[in-house]
Formats: C-alpha cells, sequence, structure tokens
C-alpha cells in the first residue's frame, strides 16, 4: 500500500510525458515541509476531483460509463453516502467499476481516496468516519482486483467540503469519496 | 523511520509571527441569574492624562463574562473615588451593587504604577488592596491580573483571565482555502497567527506549561501532528505514519501526548513518549478510538470509541489498562473533556435538536445539555473550571461561544471575517 516516494516520482514522471500536463498524485508525504503548497501536486489534484463532482452534481450521478479523459481516466470521480453510512450505494456501483477497470488497465496508474464527511459531529471522529468510506472503496476495488499498492487514502473528514452551506443539500455533497489521479 | 521527531527547518515560510489580525470580540448573550452586582469605578490618572486602555472598563468585561459577575453600568455610579479613604459606604448602599472597586494609576518614568482596592459595601470593609507596576504595553494584562484578584477574592476560584484561548480560522471557497492557527487573550484580544496552510490545520492543544501547541496539520497533503514553540515558532513533527494522524492531548506533566492512529488499521489511541520518541499503543479493537485526553491526575484516558455502534465516551485506566463506558444517554457522545477537578465531563451530545455541549457529573452520571445551539463541537474548559469554550455556528459561519459550566451564562465570540473554530483554552500561565 506505501508506495516508494521515488517510485511516485517515477509514475508522476510517467504520467506526465503521456498526459501532457495532467496532474499527477504528488506524492508529497515525506519530503520537505512545503512552503504555502499552491503548486503541490496534491492541491490541483484535489481541485480536479472538485471541478468533476461539480460537472457531475450538474448532470446526475451514476452513469460514469460516458466519459472518459484522453487518458481514459473515468469522468466521474466522486461518489456520495447516506448519512452515517459507508455503504456504496448501488447507482455508484458502476463508476466504481470504471475505476478498478481504469487502474488494472494501466499499470503506472496510482489512486488517492479522499474521505470526506459533512460538518455535523465532532471533527477528529469524522476524521475517522470519512476513513471508513474511503476504505469502503478500497475494499470495492480490491475485490475488482485493484490491489491496495495502487491506492492511497486520505481521510479529510469535515475539513474540506465540497459546498459550503448548512443544508440537507451541501451535506449530501459533503458526504464523498473522491478519486484523486 | 518517518515516526521520529523530525527538525523542520523547512517551516519559517509558513510560520507568520505576529501578523495583526482583526480581534474578536465579545458579546454576552446570557446572564447569570445569580450574578454578583458589583461596581467598578474608572481608574483614576494622575495629571489626568489617560491611558492607552480603559483597566477599569476591562475588569468589568473580564467579570461580566465570566457569568459570575454583573458590572454596574458607568452612568449608575454615584461617585468616582480613587482610593478606599475617599468612599462614602453609606452613600454606596444606595446603589445595587455588594462590591466597589476602585484605582490609581501613577506614571514614573515610562512605567505605571497602579492600585487598585475591592472593597465590600455592606461589611464597609476593604478585601483587597495592592499596588502593581505595568509597562505601557502590559496595561491589559495589569487589567486580567487584577480581574483575577477580585474574582478569586470573591468566588474563591482562581482566576482564569489572564489565560489565553488557541484557534483555528478558515477562508476562502473550496478552491482558494487558507486555514490559519492563531492564538488570542481570553478575552478575544492580541489576536496573534502563528502557522498558516492552504490545507487543513486542526485540533490544536496547549501542552500545560502554556508555552507549546501540538495540532495536527494537512499541510504536506496528509495529515501529521506538530508540536510548535510559540515563542520560537520552531516546530517538531511528532507523528507523520500512514493514514490518520489526529487529536494529540497532552499528559498533564507535560512529557507524553497521546494521539489517535490509524497506521494499524481503524483508529487507535496511542501515547508518544515526547523525550524517549516511543509510541505505545493503549487501545486494541475493530473500533474507532480517537479524541483522547488526559484525566487531570494522569492516570486515565477519555476517548471517544463506536465500539458499541454510535460515538460514546469511554475511559481507560493507563496502569490496568480496564476500559470502562463512561455515557450512556443517548446515541452520540464525543470529544470527552475532564473538568481540571476530575468530577465532570464536558462533550458534543447529540439529541433530537441537534449537537451541543454537554456536562455529565461523574458521582450521578446525570448529563446536562448547557447550550441551545445544534451545531457545536470541540469544547475545550477553562483551567479553573468555570467556562467551556466551543465552536459553534451562526448562519453559515462558524464562530467561538463560550458557556458557563453551570450553563447558566453564555457569550459569544463574533468574528469580523472567515470561520472561526477548534478552541483551545490555555493553562493558567503564571
Amino acid at each position: 500500500m506505501e508506495l516508494k516516494p521515488y517510485a511516485k516520482h517515477l509514475a508522476a514522471v510517467i504520467a506526465l510525458a503521456v498526459l501532457a500536463g495532467c496532474s499527477s498524485t504528488g506524492g508529497t508525504q515525506d519530503g520537505d515541509m512545503e512552503t504555502e503548497g499552491a503548486d503541490s501536486g496534491r492541491d490541483s489534484a484535489s481541485a480536479q476531483g472538485a471541478s468533476s463532482a461539480d460537472q457531475q452534481s450538474g448532470t446526475g450521478t451514476g452513469s460514469g460509463m460516458d466519459g472518459a479523459d484522453a487518458d481514459g481516466i473515468p469522468d466521474t470521480r466522486t461518489i456520495y453516502f447516506e448519512f452515517d453510512s459507508d455503504r456504496i450505494r448501488s447507482e455508484f456501483e458502476s463508476v466504481l467499476n470504471d475505476h478498478a477497470e481504469y487502474l488494472q488497465s494501466n499499470g503506472n496508474a496510482e489512486v488517492v481516496l479522499q474521505g470526506h464527511t459533512d460538518e455535523r459531529g465532532t471533527r477528529e471522529y469524522n476524521m475517522a468516519l470519512s476513513e471508513r468510506r474511503a476504505k469502503a472503496v478500497e475494499r470495492y476495488l480490491n475485490v475488482q482486483g485493484v490491489s491496495s499498492s495502487k491506492i492511497d487514502i486520505v481521510a479529510y473528514g469535515e475539513e474540506r467540503p465540497a459546498a459550503d452551506g448548512s443544508d440537507e443539500e451541501s451535506y449530501a455533497k459533503n458526504r464523498r469519496v473522491v478519486f484523486s489521479y | 523511520m518517518k515516526y521520529l521527531l523530525n527538525l523542520c527547518f523547512g517551516a519559517a515560510l509558513l510560520l507568520s509571527s505576529a501578523i495583526a489580525q482583526a480581534d474578536l470580540t465579545i458579546e454576552i448573550t446570557q446572564g447569570s441569574d445569580r450574578a454578583i452586582p458589583i461596581a467598578i469605578v474608572p481608574f483614576d490618572v494622575e495629571g489626568g492624562e489617560s491611558l492607552p486602555e480603559d483597566m477599569a472598563e476591562i475588569v468589568s468585561n473580564d467579570l461580566e463574562r465570566s457569568g459570575e459577575f454583573e458590572p454596574l453600568s458607568r452612568n449608575a455610579l454615584i461617585a468616582e473615588p480613587s482610593q478606599s479613604d475617599d468612599v462614602n459606604y453609606q452613600e454606596w448602599r444606595a446603589v445595587d451593587s455588594e462590591y466597589l472597586v476602585v484605582g490609581r494609576v501613577e506614571e514614573e518614568g515610562g512605567q505605571y504604577r497602579i492600585q487598585f482596592e475591592l472593597l465590600d459595601i455592606v461589611g464597609e470593609e476593604r478585601l483587597l488592596g495592592e499596588v502593581i507596576t505595568s509597562e505601557r504595553d502590559e496595561l491589559r494584562a495589569a487589567s486580567h491580573y487584577i480581574s483575577d484578584q477580585i474574582f478569586e477574592e470573591i468566588t474563591g476560584i482562581r482566576g482564569a483571565f489572564s489565560t489565553q484561548i488557541a484557534y483555528v480560522t478558515a477562508q476562502g471557497g473550496e478552491d482558494d482555502r487558507r486555514y490559519a492557527l492563531n492564538i488570542a487573550d481570553a478575552d478575544g484580544h492580541n489576536n496573534q497567527e502563528i502557522l498558516s496552510s492552504d490545507e487543513p490545520i486542526l485540533s490544536p492543544d496547549w501542552s500545560p506549561d502554556g508555552k507549546k501547541l501540538a495540532y495536527v496539520s494537512f499541510e504536506t497533503g496528509e495529515p501529521a501532528i506538530y508540536i510548535q514553540d510559540i515563542a520560537s515558532s520552531q516546530r517538531v513533527r511528532a507523528s507523520s505514519f500512514d493514514g490518520i494522524n489526529g487529536a494529540p492531548s497532552w499528559s498533564p506533566d507535560g512529557r507524553k501526548l497521546a494521539m489517535s492512529l490509524s497506521k494499524d488499521g481503524q483508529p487507535e489511541i496511542y501515547v508518544l513518549d515526547i523525550a524517549s520518541r516511543e509510541f505505545e499503543r493503549i487501545t486494541d479493537n475493530d473500533a474507532i478510538d480517537t479524541e483522547p485526553s488526559w484525566s487531570p491526575d494522569g492516570d486515565r484516558i477519555l476517548f471517544t470509541s463506536d465500539r458499541s455502534g454510535g460515538p460514546q465516551l469511554y475511559e481507560i485506566d493507563l496502569s490496568s489498562r480496564d476500559v470502562q463506558r463512561m455515557t450512556f444517554t443517548g446515541n452520540y457522545n464525543a470529544r470527552g473533556r475532564y473538568a481540571p477537578d476530575g468530577d465532570s465531563l464536558f462533550m458534543i451530545h447529540r439529541d433530537d435538536s441537534g449537537y451541543r455541549v454537554a456536562r455529565q457529573d461523574l458521582d450521578d452520571d446525570r448529563l446536562i445539555t448547557l447550550t441551545d445551539s445544534n451545531r457545536d463541537e470541540s469544547p475545550s474548559v477553562a483551567p479553573n473550571g468555570t467556562m467551556v469554550i466551543f465552536a459553534t455556528q451562526q448562519g453559515n459561519r462558524g464562530e467561538l461561544g463560550a458557556v458557563s459550566a453551570d450553563g447558566r451564562a453564555s457569550f459569544r465570540l463574533p468574528s469580523t471575517e472567515g470561520n472561526v473554530r477548534e478552541p483551545a483554552w490555555s493553562p493558567f500561565m503564571n
């Protein structure tokens, strides 16, 4: 599950070479302190995930089969959860299947599963719940044959909401796992 | 060996020292029905020069904020004596006030010499009289010291007005978030940003000597626990395992840090010995264990676990490793903190209306909600146990609130901008 930093780097280099500018996973975990972090790969990765989440909320959820980037990464990169639940909803299974297929057919591809909760409840407990959501996705991918060595998990809890409102609509958008490539 | 405490020399650019930020303000929302009336006369300044700070007003605000006192408004003062010899007790009996505070300030070679007295109006007795000296830029601190003396003399409880709070601010939207860790005086003044990042910062916790903060920062893209010396801004990374590195909590002796780590699968409670850099696993089961907090005697750790289904508070005895469930009211009790005397717990309790600050006394295990908001988080108890500061929501914005331990008095600390959250009340600083 843990990648050596150089391996991530290598993957990033290859990805950059092949994908002409698509963002990498940004393996910054054990590196030097970053200054402000604005230019880190992780940031652009999450911004990318966010824009696809926006797309998705505009077009409805579920299909996932209808699109992929030129690089083959499935377009739909966010799946949503019920309140207080880490159960994979059946309408998102096709999304996960697409990602499983992509990860398996691209030897160098890795994904960071970013787990999130809505703002209700305590922050550190939510951190743990968001990790549980990301791990539920990981287990699903494992069953589809994706090795955990291709999967990293970052649990954000309620710290990075996709929608800032304090209403059920916003909460529903925030209870999510984002695929960040 | 990334779990070693690495010196983080590259951190300097993240540490923005002494940047002045907008102060938090205080808005009393509910005064206690038991508040003691007290008259605080503006301090006389020798030579008529005005002070940069209105010391009597600072004292008055401190005492009112505690919920224990109800200061008389200035226009209700019937006279403005500056020392006890000038006080006509008979005259003061006409106002609804049990106590009177008078003071005078002289400047002596750039220093201020401040004399204050606390008088019992009914007993016609001087309870306190003290002379202190202060630099010009320490007059607020001197005022908080005076508040501490008055509070302790009348209530018998040590004052906590000279303490500080740490808190996190978050500004911007999804693509341009900025998180900052701040410290300020307990009344919201003298705000100072000590760390900023475009990745989340949370869970600040003061070392028992008040000189360091432990916190969680995602600045590398993954969560890690840091310990930062406030005066020097130097810091070390205490924990950066795979997975969650969360909820740091200092032991009362300052030598250890309890935390929640998910490196073995699900989050478990660990204790880091700071000097030896050794981690000891404390809990071991298939559930989430997080939000540890040390008992005041250092013998036990309170934590949140969902081993029974929903989150509840448990206590583990560090020598016997016996685990005891502490909360049974409702299906959500989390982020517990002991009162300084160890006799009660404060926590976030969910009921039909939402997430509220609650207290549970350990002699009868009765749980009482203290707030009537519905999205409260992160309760932190003042070192004298009289107040609890917490994060709450006003509209869509996060702000800080505080409530007295008995729930009778409360105040808000609105901020001019951004979301304010994750308050941590410092220990006594002196």
